[in-house]
């Protein structure tokens, strides 16, 4: 099997790479199967690494060549997949393909199929390659690969300079943690001299002491790579407008699987937060907060988009706090709930969106009230499942486990009366969304039939987000709990309250979603009143975080930039105009003055000198004998006395 | 084999005369006569790289002739495998700005190809000399062509251009003739043997300030060239105003020659000064990284903004030189091919761009994707590599070059690293407004015809093989780096630590 990894990324990244050289010669509609057969074949080799038993043996492996090799710094193409990236691959191959499938008909009348598929394809294997890659520099590889189809997928419909200037904003957002991430690589290879991440960890937990300055040093650095890609407080300012590219694109990238990769990031080098007990506190901290911030921004948003994009942000902070509480198979399971669910709602909205006249306030899809059952009840599995509606849904089980896990770490309660207060939150607006769409609709107005690829997708999404959960029952219940313990030896495993503490919690965690939708529902009555909530505007614009951003580091950074060039040009130019300018008058100095004035002159006058020595000696050559005599005979008397005297 | 060195510089150098003297007004001929001689030389190259062998010690070739033997000149060449890199890169990018100048040069060919290629002799001649003087003498041969093809080809403010790019230049070569001299002097008193040859010289001994001032003397002259930062205020003249070949030549291999100098000279040379000067010298490299990417973001003509990127650029190669240590001079040796490869590439680029819009200037185009896929691919892919995109070719030296920072001084790399975001900032900036957004015009677009892809896919595959599979680059970096991590003192003496 391990000789069969490179496919999981290389049957994507050939599909791109055939897209973009041979693109000149398919058609329109060749791209979309292209594009989802290369899906497919990464999709099938994970189920056939799932088959040969992928799931109990030990980590597969497999090293093509090294990428560069300068003394210590090895870094190879080389694979590894245990039940970490197991996990990973296969819910990015398998939502990565049925988003592919969706897009076909999605898609289907966009005239630049080509790119869109290109990237759709490249941003797969980048993320792909990004699970499985063995070292650290091969995961960067797949970070800023993810990180540039982002950027190109954003800003597909790039003719509109909002939504192009929104894939800018993504990529360079992200590049600030992505620096973090770059920097926390050197330090660990100059530690260690390595950069494979499980010779790194292995060497990380023998020589370096808990609570010592490198590795929190080195879980910071790594902290903020996974900061910027996964959206958390302060770097989460640019997922929302994400929200400008295909719907089909936020499902996937700004949904499921781009923005946990900061999730998986820290999963990955959890020894190194475990050995920096204060980097993995803030971890949940800024989890938690994260919770409350997007919840919060969620509950004053109108386009539809947009609240699913603030929750989002909200729920991989849940993901965070359970990674900051040692929780790190239960931040997986979320990570894996919330695939489903969110990609679930955002093509269900996607749908709505393409069948409205491309209408994304809520206010106006409900008054439009033209929605398919098909979608309602999509939208309605999607939105219970992320509220974490009790026992049938995916999102609850997910969502329970890590609200119990919390309450035994480190300033637990706390953490914990924060993060249930943000599932409250979920349900309520995520539920002010249903009402606002979905109450008194009626379908009587002729729908357009949904086609059948968007149809499958949508229905494989719902059921997977009812049944995922229940591979992990919440403690102390029957039935399944394979998760943490299949995950036990990779991921390590949280300490638990004692039993009677979390079957109060759990119960606490059924309630609040309930609670949530009936505030939900009385909510959206007094908005139809006319009643908007306390601080919608602030709340709308997410905590005006841009403007905070514009004034205290855009428009520096600009200024700071004008400052310099209008310095180089005054000095540097200025400087060489006056040089160049008192050279010149330097000049004009010697030539009026020395040449003009001084030797011209001296010349012109040794010349008028000479002229009138030759004039006045001329005339003593008159030819008369006799004064040529006398002048002889004074010549001798004169020399005859000089000589005597 | 050898004697093909001696072909690398004088076929071009003769077919610059025979082109001048018989090339007037056959502009057809004159274009394939130039062509074909580039291409022969790049074919040299190939050949020279394809059989000489990573592993073996010190110089591949070599080609030792007297010259003035009372003055203790001659004409020595050599090649080891960071030579032959440069003159491959040098190799590969005089066929692409003859072919880039193919339409967009209209008068005087003959003129112009002559030039070309007596530039790209002096530029391997730099490459090959080992002694001083021939050093010098190549030094400034590159120099007289340029200052013609800024001032005869280039745009509108090319005299001016044309005359700080040699007034800079020239200060610079002058110090290093002192110095030349200098070291000349000295080491003829200390053992009584008057030469120029660099491997003589290479053992003077040079107590504490005259070490320092010959040092300086060179690194100067070198420092221009790169160029670094407070005397960089040349290249955005002479690259914006310089023709679309002229920006390639410069951009691609002059700015090399500096660095090339730095490693070739200024180490082995001078050791001891030059790791009293090293912490000054990162210096340099970084404030150059962060203040070419800062004012290269309000750059409105396109030209001058990709020159500042190349201030941005050059200063990691600076950074990585003054590391000594494996990962910093083989960064920095591999982003010199690999800024040679992207910026040539981009300069190519946008020369196509200004020949369709007419203008450089950003705030006059606009949405030129739609029309233009082709043109807008290419510049995105040169783009993503100048920005640092892993699997191009700027990344790995870059990275390479901050990994080696790092274990020198863990600030300067995160103070250097931040150019990295820089990077994004700026370049991003550019291609959204020249690529993107609403179409500034509705006039009739003509993308790239087949020679013009030609040129674009050989320079895309070579970022692409940079980026993907340096080793058979890398390979032959391992002797020369080792050999000037070896004449570092501090080093052979065991005291590193002292050096960090």
């Amino acid at each position: 099997m391990s000789q069969f990894l490179w496919l999981i990324p290389g049957s994507p990244m050939l599909g791109a790479l055939i897209i973009a050289l041979l693109g000149g010669y398919l058609k329109q509609r060749h791209f979309s199967i292209l594009a989802s057969c290369a899906a497919a074949v990464a999709f099938l080799t994970v189920l056939l690494a799932w088959l040969m038993g992928a799931a109990t043996s030990q980590p597969l492996q497999q090293t093509l060549y090294t990428w560069i090799g300068v003394g210590n710094w090895m870094p190879t193409i080389g694979f590894t997949l245990d039940r970490l990236a197991l996990v990973m691959v296969s819910v990015v191959s398998s939502i990565g393909l049925l988003i592919h499938i969706y897009s076909i008909t999605f898609m289907a009348g966009d005239s630049d199929q080509r790119r869109y598929y290109f990237f759709l394809n490249l941003f797969l294997a980048g993320m792909l390659l990004l699970i499985l890659a063995d070292n650290l520099l091969l995961l960067y590889l797949g970070w800023e690969l993810v990180g540039l189809c982002s950027f190109a997928l954003i800003g597909f419909w790039y003719r509109d300079p909002l939504r192009a200037s929104a894939g800018r904003k993504a990529f360079i957002t992200t590049r600030i943690g992505d620096l973090s991430l770059a920097l926390g690589i050197f330090l660990l290879f100059n530690e260690f001299n390595e950069l494979s991440v499980s010779v790194l960890l292995a060497n990380a937990t023998v020589q370096w002491e808990t609570g010592s300055q490198m590795p929190i040093l080195a879980a910071l650095l790594i902290l903020g790579g996974a900061i910027g890609k996964s959206a958390q407080l302060p770097l989460q300012i640019w997922l929302p407008d994400a929200m400008a590219g295909p719907s089909p694109v936020s499902a996937l990238i700004h949904a499921a699987t781009m923005v946990t990769a900061g999730v998986y990031l820290i999963a990955r080098t959890y020894p190194l937060f475990e050995l920096a007990p204060q980097v993995q506190w803030s971890v949940a901290a800024i989890g938690t907060l994260t919770i409350i911030y997007g919840a919060s921004a969620a509950l004053a948003q109108n386009d539809i988009k947009r609240v699913l994009a603030y929750s989002t942000i909200s729920q991989v902070g849940y993901m965070f706090l359970a990674l900051g509480c040692g929780a790190n198979a239960l931040a997986l399971l979320h990570l894996t709930t919330h695939a489903f669910f969110k990609a679930l709602l955002f093509l269900t909205a996607g749908t709505m969106i393409r069948t409205n006249d491309n209408e994304h306030n809520i206010h106006n899809l409900g008054k439009r009230g033209n929605h398919s059952s098909l979608i309602r009840w999509c939208f309605l599995i999607g939105a219970a499942s992320l509220a974490g509606f009790p026992i049938i849904t995916a999102g609850f089980y997910s969502k329970e486990a890590i609200l119990t896990a919390t309450w035994s770490a480190p300033t637990g309660p706390l953490l914990w009366a924060f993060a249930a207060f943000g599932s409250l939150l979920t349900a309520v607006y995520i539920f002010r969304v249903y009402f606002f769409v979905f109450q008194g609709s009626r379908s009587g107005s002729p729908m357009p039939p949904i086609p059948a690829p968007m149809t499958w997708s949508l229905s494989i999404l719902a059921l997977a987000s009812l049944v995922v959960g229940f591979v992990e029952f919440p403690e102390g219940w029957p039935g399944l709990h394979l998760w943490s313990d299949w995950l036990r030896d990779e991921l390590g495993s949280a300490s638990h309250p004692t039993l009677a503490t979390a079957y109060s919690l759990q119960f606490i965690a059924c309630v609040l979603p309930l609670i949530g939708i009936g505030v939900a529902l009385v909510l959206v009555r007094r908005e139809k009143l006319g009643f908007e909530l306390p601080l919608a505007a602030f709340l709308r614009t997410g905590w005006n975080f841009d403007a905070l951003y514009q004034i205290i580091l855009i428009r520096p950074y600009f200024t700071l930039a004008r400052f310099f060039k209008n310095v180089e040009a005054l000095l540097i130019e200025g400087t060489l105009q006056k040089m160049t300018r008192s050279g010149m008058t330097v000049a004009t100095a010697c030539r009026d003055g020395l040449e003009y004035g001084v030797l011209n002159k001296s010349i012109t006058g040794l010349l008028a000198g000479l002229r009138l020595g030759h004039m006045r000696l001329s005339a003593t050559q008159n030819g008369l004998l006799s004064r040529y005599a006398l002048m002889i005979s004074a010549g001798a008397v004169f020399l005859l006395g000089y000589w005597l005297w | 084999m050898n004697w093909l060195l001696s072909v690398l510089i004088f076929l071009p150098l003769s077919g610059a005369l025979m082109i001048a003297l018989t090339g007037h007004n056959k502009t057809i001929y004159v274009r394939w006569a130039a062509l074909t001689i580039s291409t022969v030389e790049l074919s040299i190259a190939l050949g020279l790289w394809w059989i000489a062998s990573p592993d073996s010690d010190g110089y591949l070739y070599i080609v030792q002739v007297p010259w003035i033997p009372t003055m203790g000149i001659q004409f020595l060449l050599g090649m080891d495998g960071l030579s032959l890199l440069l003159v491959l890169l040098t190799t590969l990018l005089v066929p692409i700005a003859i072919l880039v100048s193919w339409r967009s040069i209209s008068h005087n060919w003959s003129t112009f190809a002559a030039l070309l290629l007596a530039t790209q002799a002096g530029i391997i001649g730099v490459f090959l000399a080992l002694d001083l003087i021939l050093f010098y003498v190549f030094w400034e041969l590159m120099l007289v062509p340029m200052y013609f093809l800024i001032g005869l080809w280039g745009h509108e403010r090319r005299l001016y251009a044309a005359y700080k790019f040699f007034l800079f230049t020239v200060t610079g070569s002058l110090l290093m003739l002192v110095a030349i001299l200098g070291l000349y002097f000295i080491h003829g008193e200390q053992t009584g043997i008057y030469t120029f040859d660099y491997f003589k010289l290479l053992h003077t001994n040079l107590s504490g300030d005259t070490g320092m001032w010959l040092m300086l003397g060179f690194f100067v002259a070198f420092a221009v060239k790169i160029p670094l930062f407070p005397i960089h205020s040349w290249l955005p003249d002479a690259h914006t105003e310089a023709p679309t070949a002229g920006s390639i030549i410069l951009a691609g291999l002059l700015l090399k020659t500096g660095a090339y100098g730095l490693l070739r000279f200024c180490l082995p040379l001078f050791p001891e000064a030059s790791i009293d000067f090293a912490p000054f010298a990162m210096a340099l490299g970084v404030v150059g990284i962060l203040y070419g990417a800062l004012l290269a973001l309000v750059q409105e003509d396109i030209k001058r903004l990709i020159a500042y990127s190349s201030i941005s650029h050059l200063g990691f190669v600076v950074f990585g030189i003054y590391t000594w240590n494996q990962e910093g001079l083989h960064g920095a040796m591999l982003l010199m091919l690999a800024h040679g490869a992207t910026t040539s590439a981009m300069f190519a680029t946008i020369g196509m761009l200004e020949e369709r819009t007419g203008t450089r200037l950003l705030s006059c185009m606009g949405g030129l994707l739609s029309p233009m896929p082709r043109l807008g691919a290419m510049l995105l892919l040169f783009t993503l590599s100048a920005m640092g995109m892993p699997g191009l070719a700027n990344f790995v030296g870059e990275f390479l070059v901050l990994a080696g920072v790092y274990q020198v001084s863990a600030s300067l790399a995160i103070a250097g690293a931040m150019g990295i975001v820089a990077s994004a900032i700026y370049l991003l900036w550019m291609y959204q407004r020249a690529m993107l957004g609403e179409q500034s015009s509705d006039r009739i677009w003509v993308d790239l015809d087949r020679r013009e892809m030609l040129i674009l896919t050989l320079l895309a595959v070579t970022v692409l093989w940079l980026g993907l599979y340096p080793a058979p680059f890398l390979d032959y970096l391992q002797v020369p780096a080792t050999g000037i991590i070896e004449s570092n003192p501090a080093i052979m003496t065991g005291t590193e630590d002292a050096f960090r």
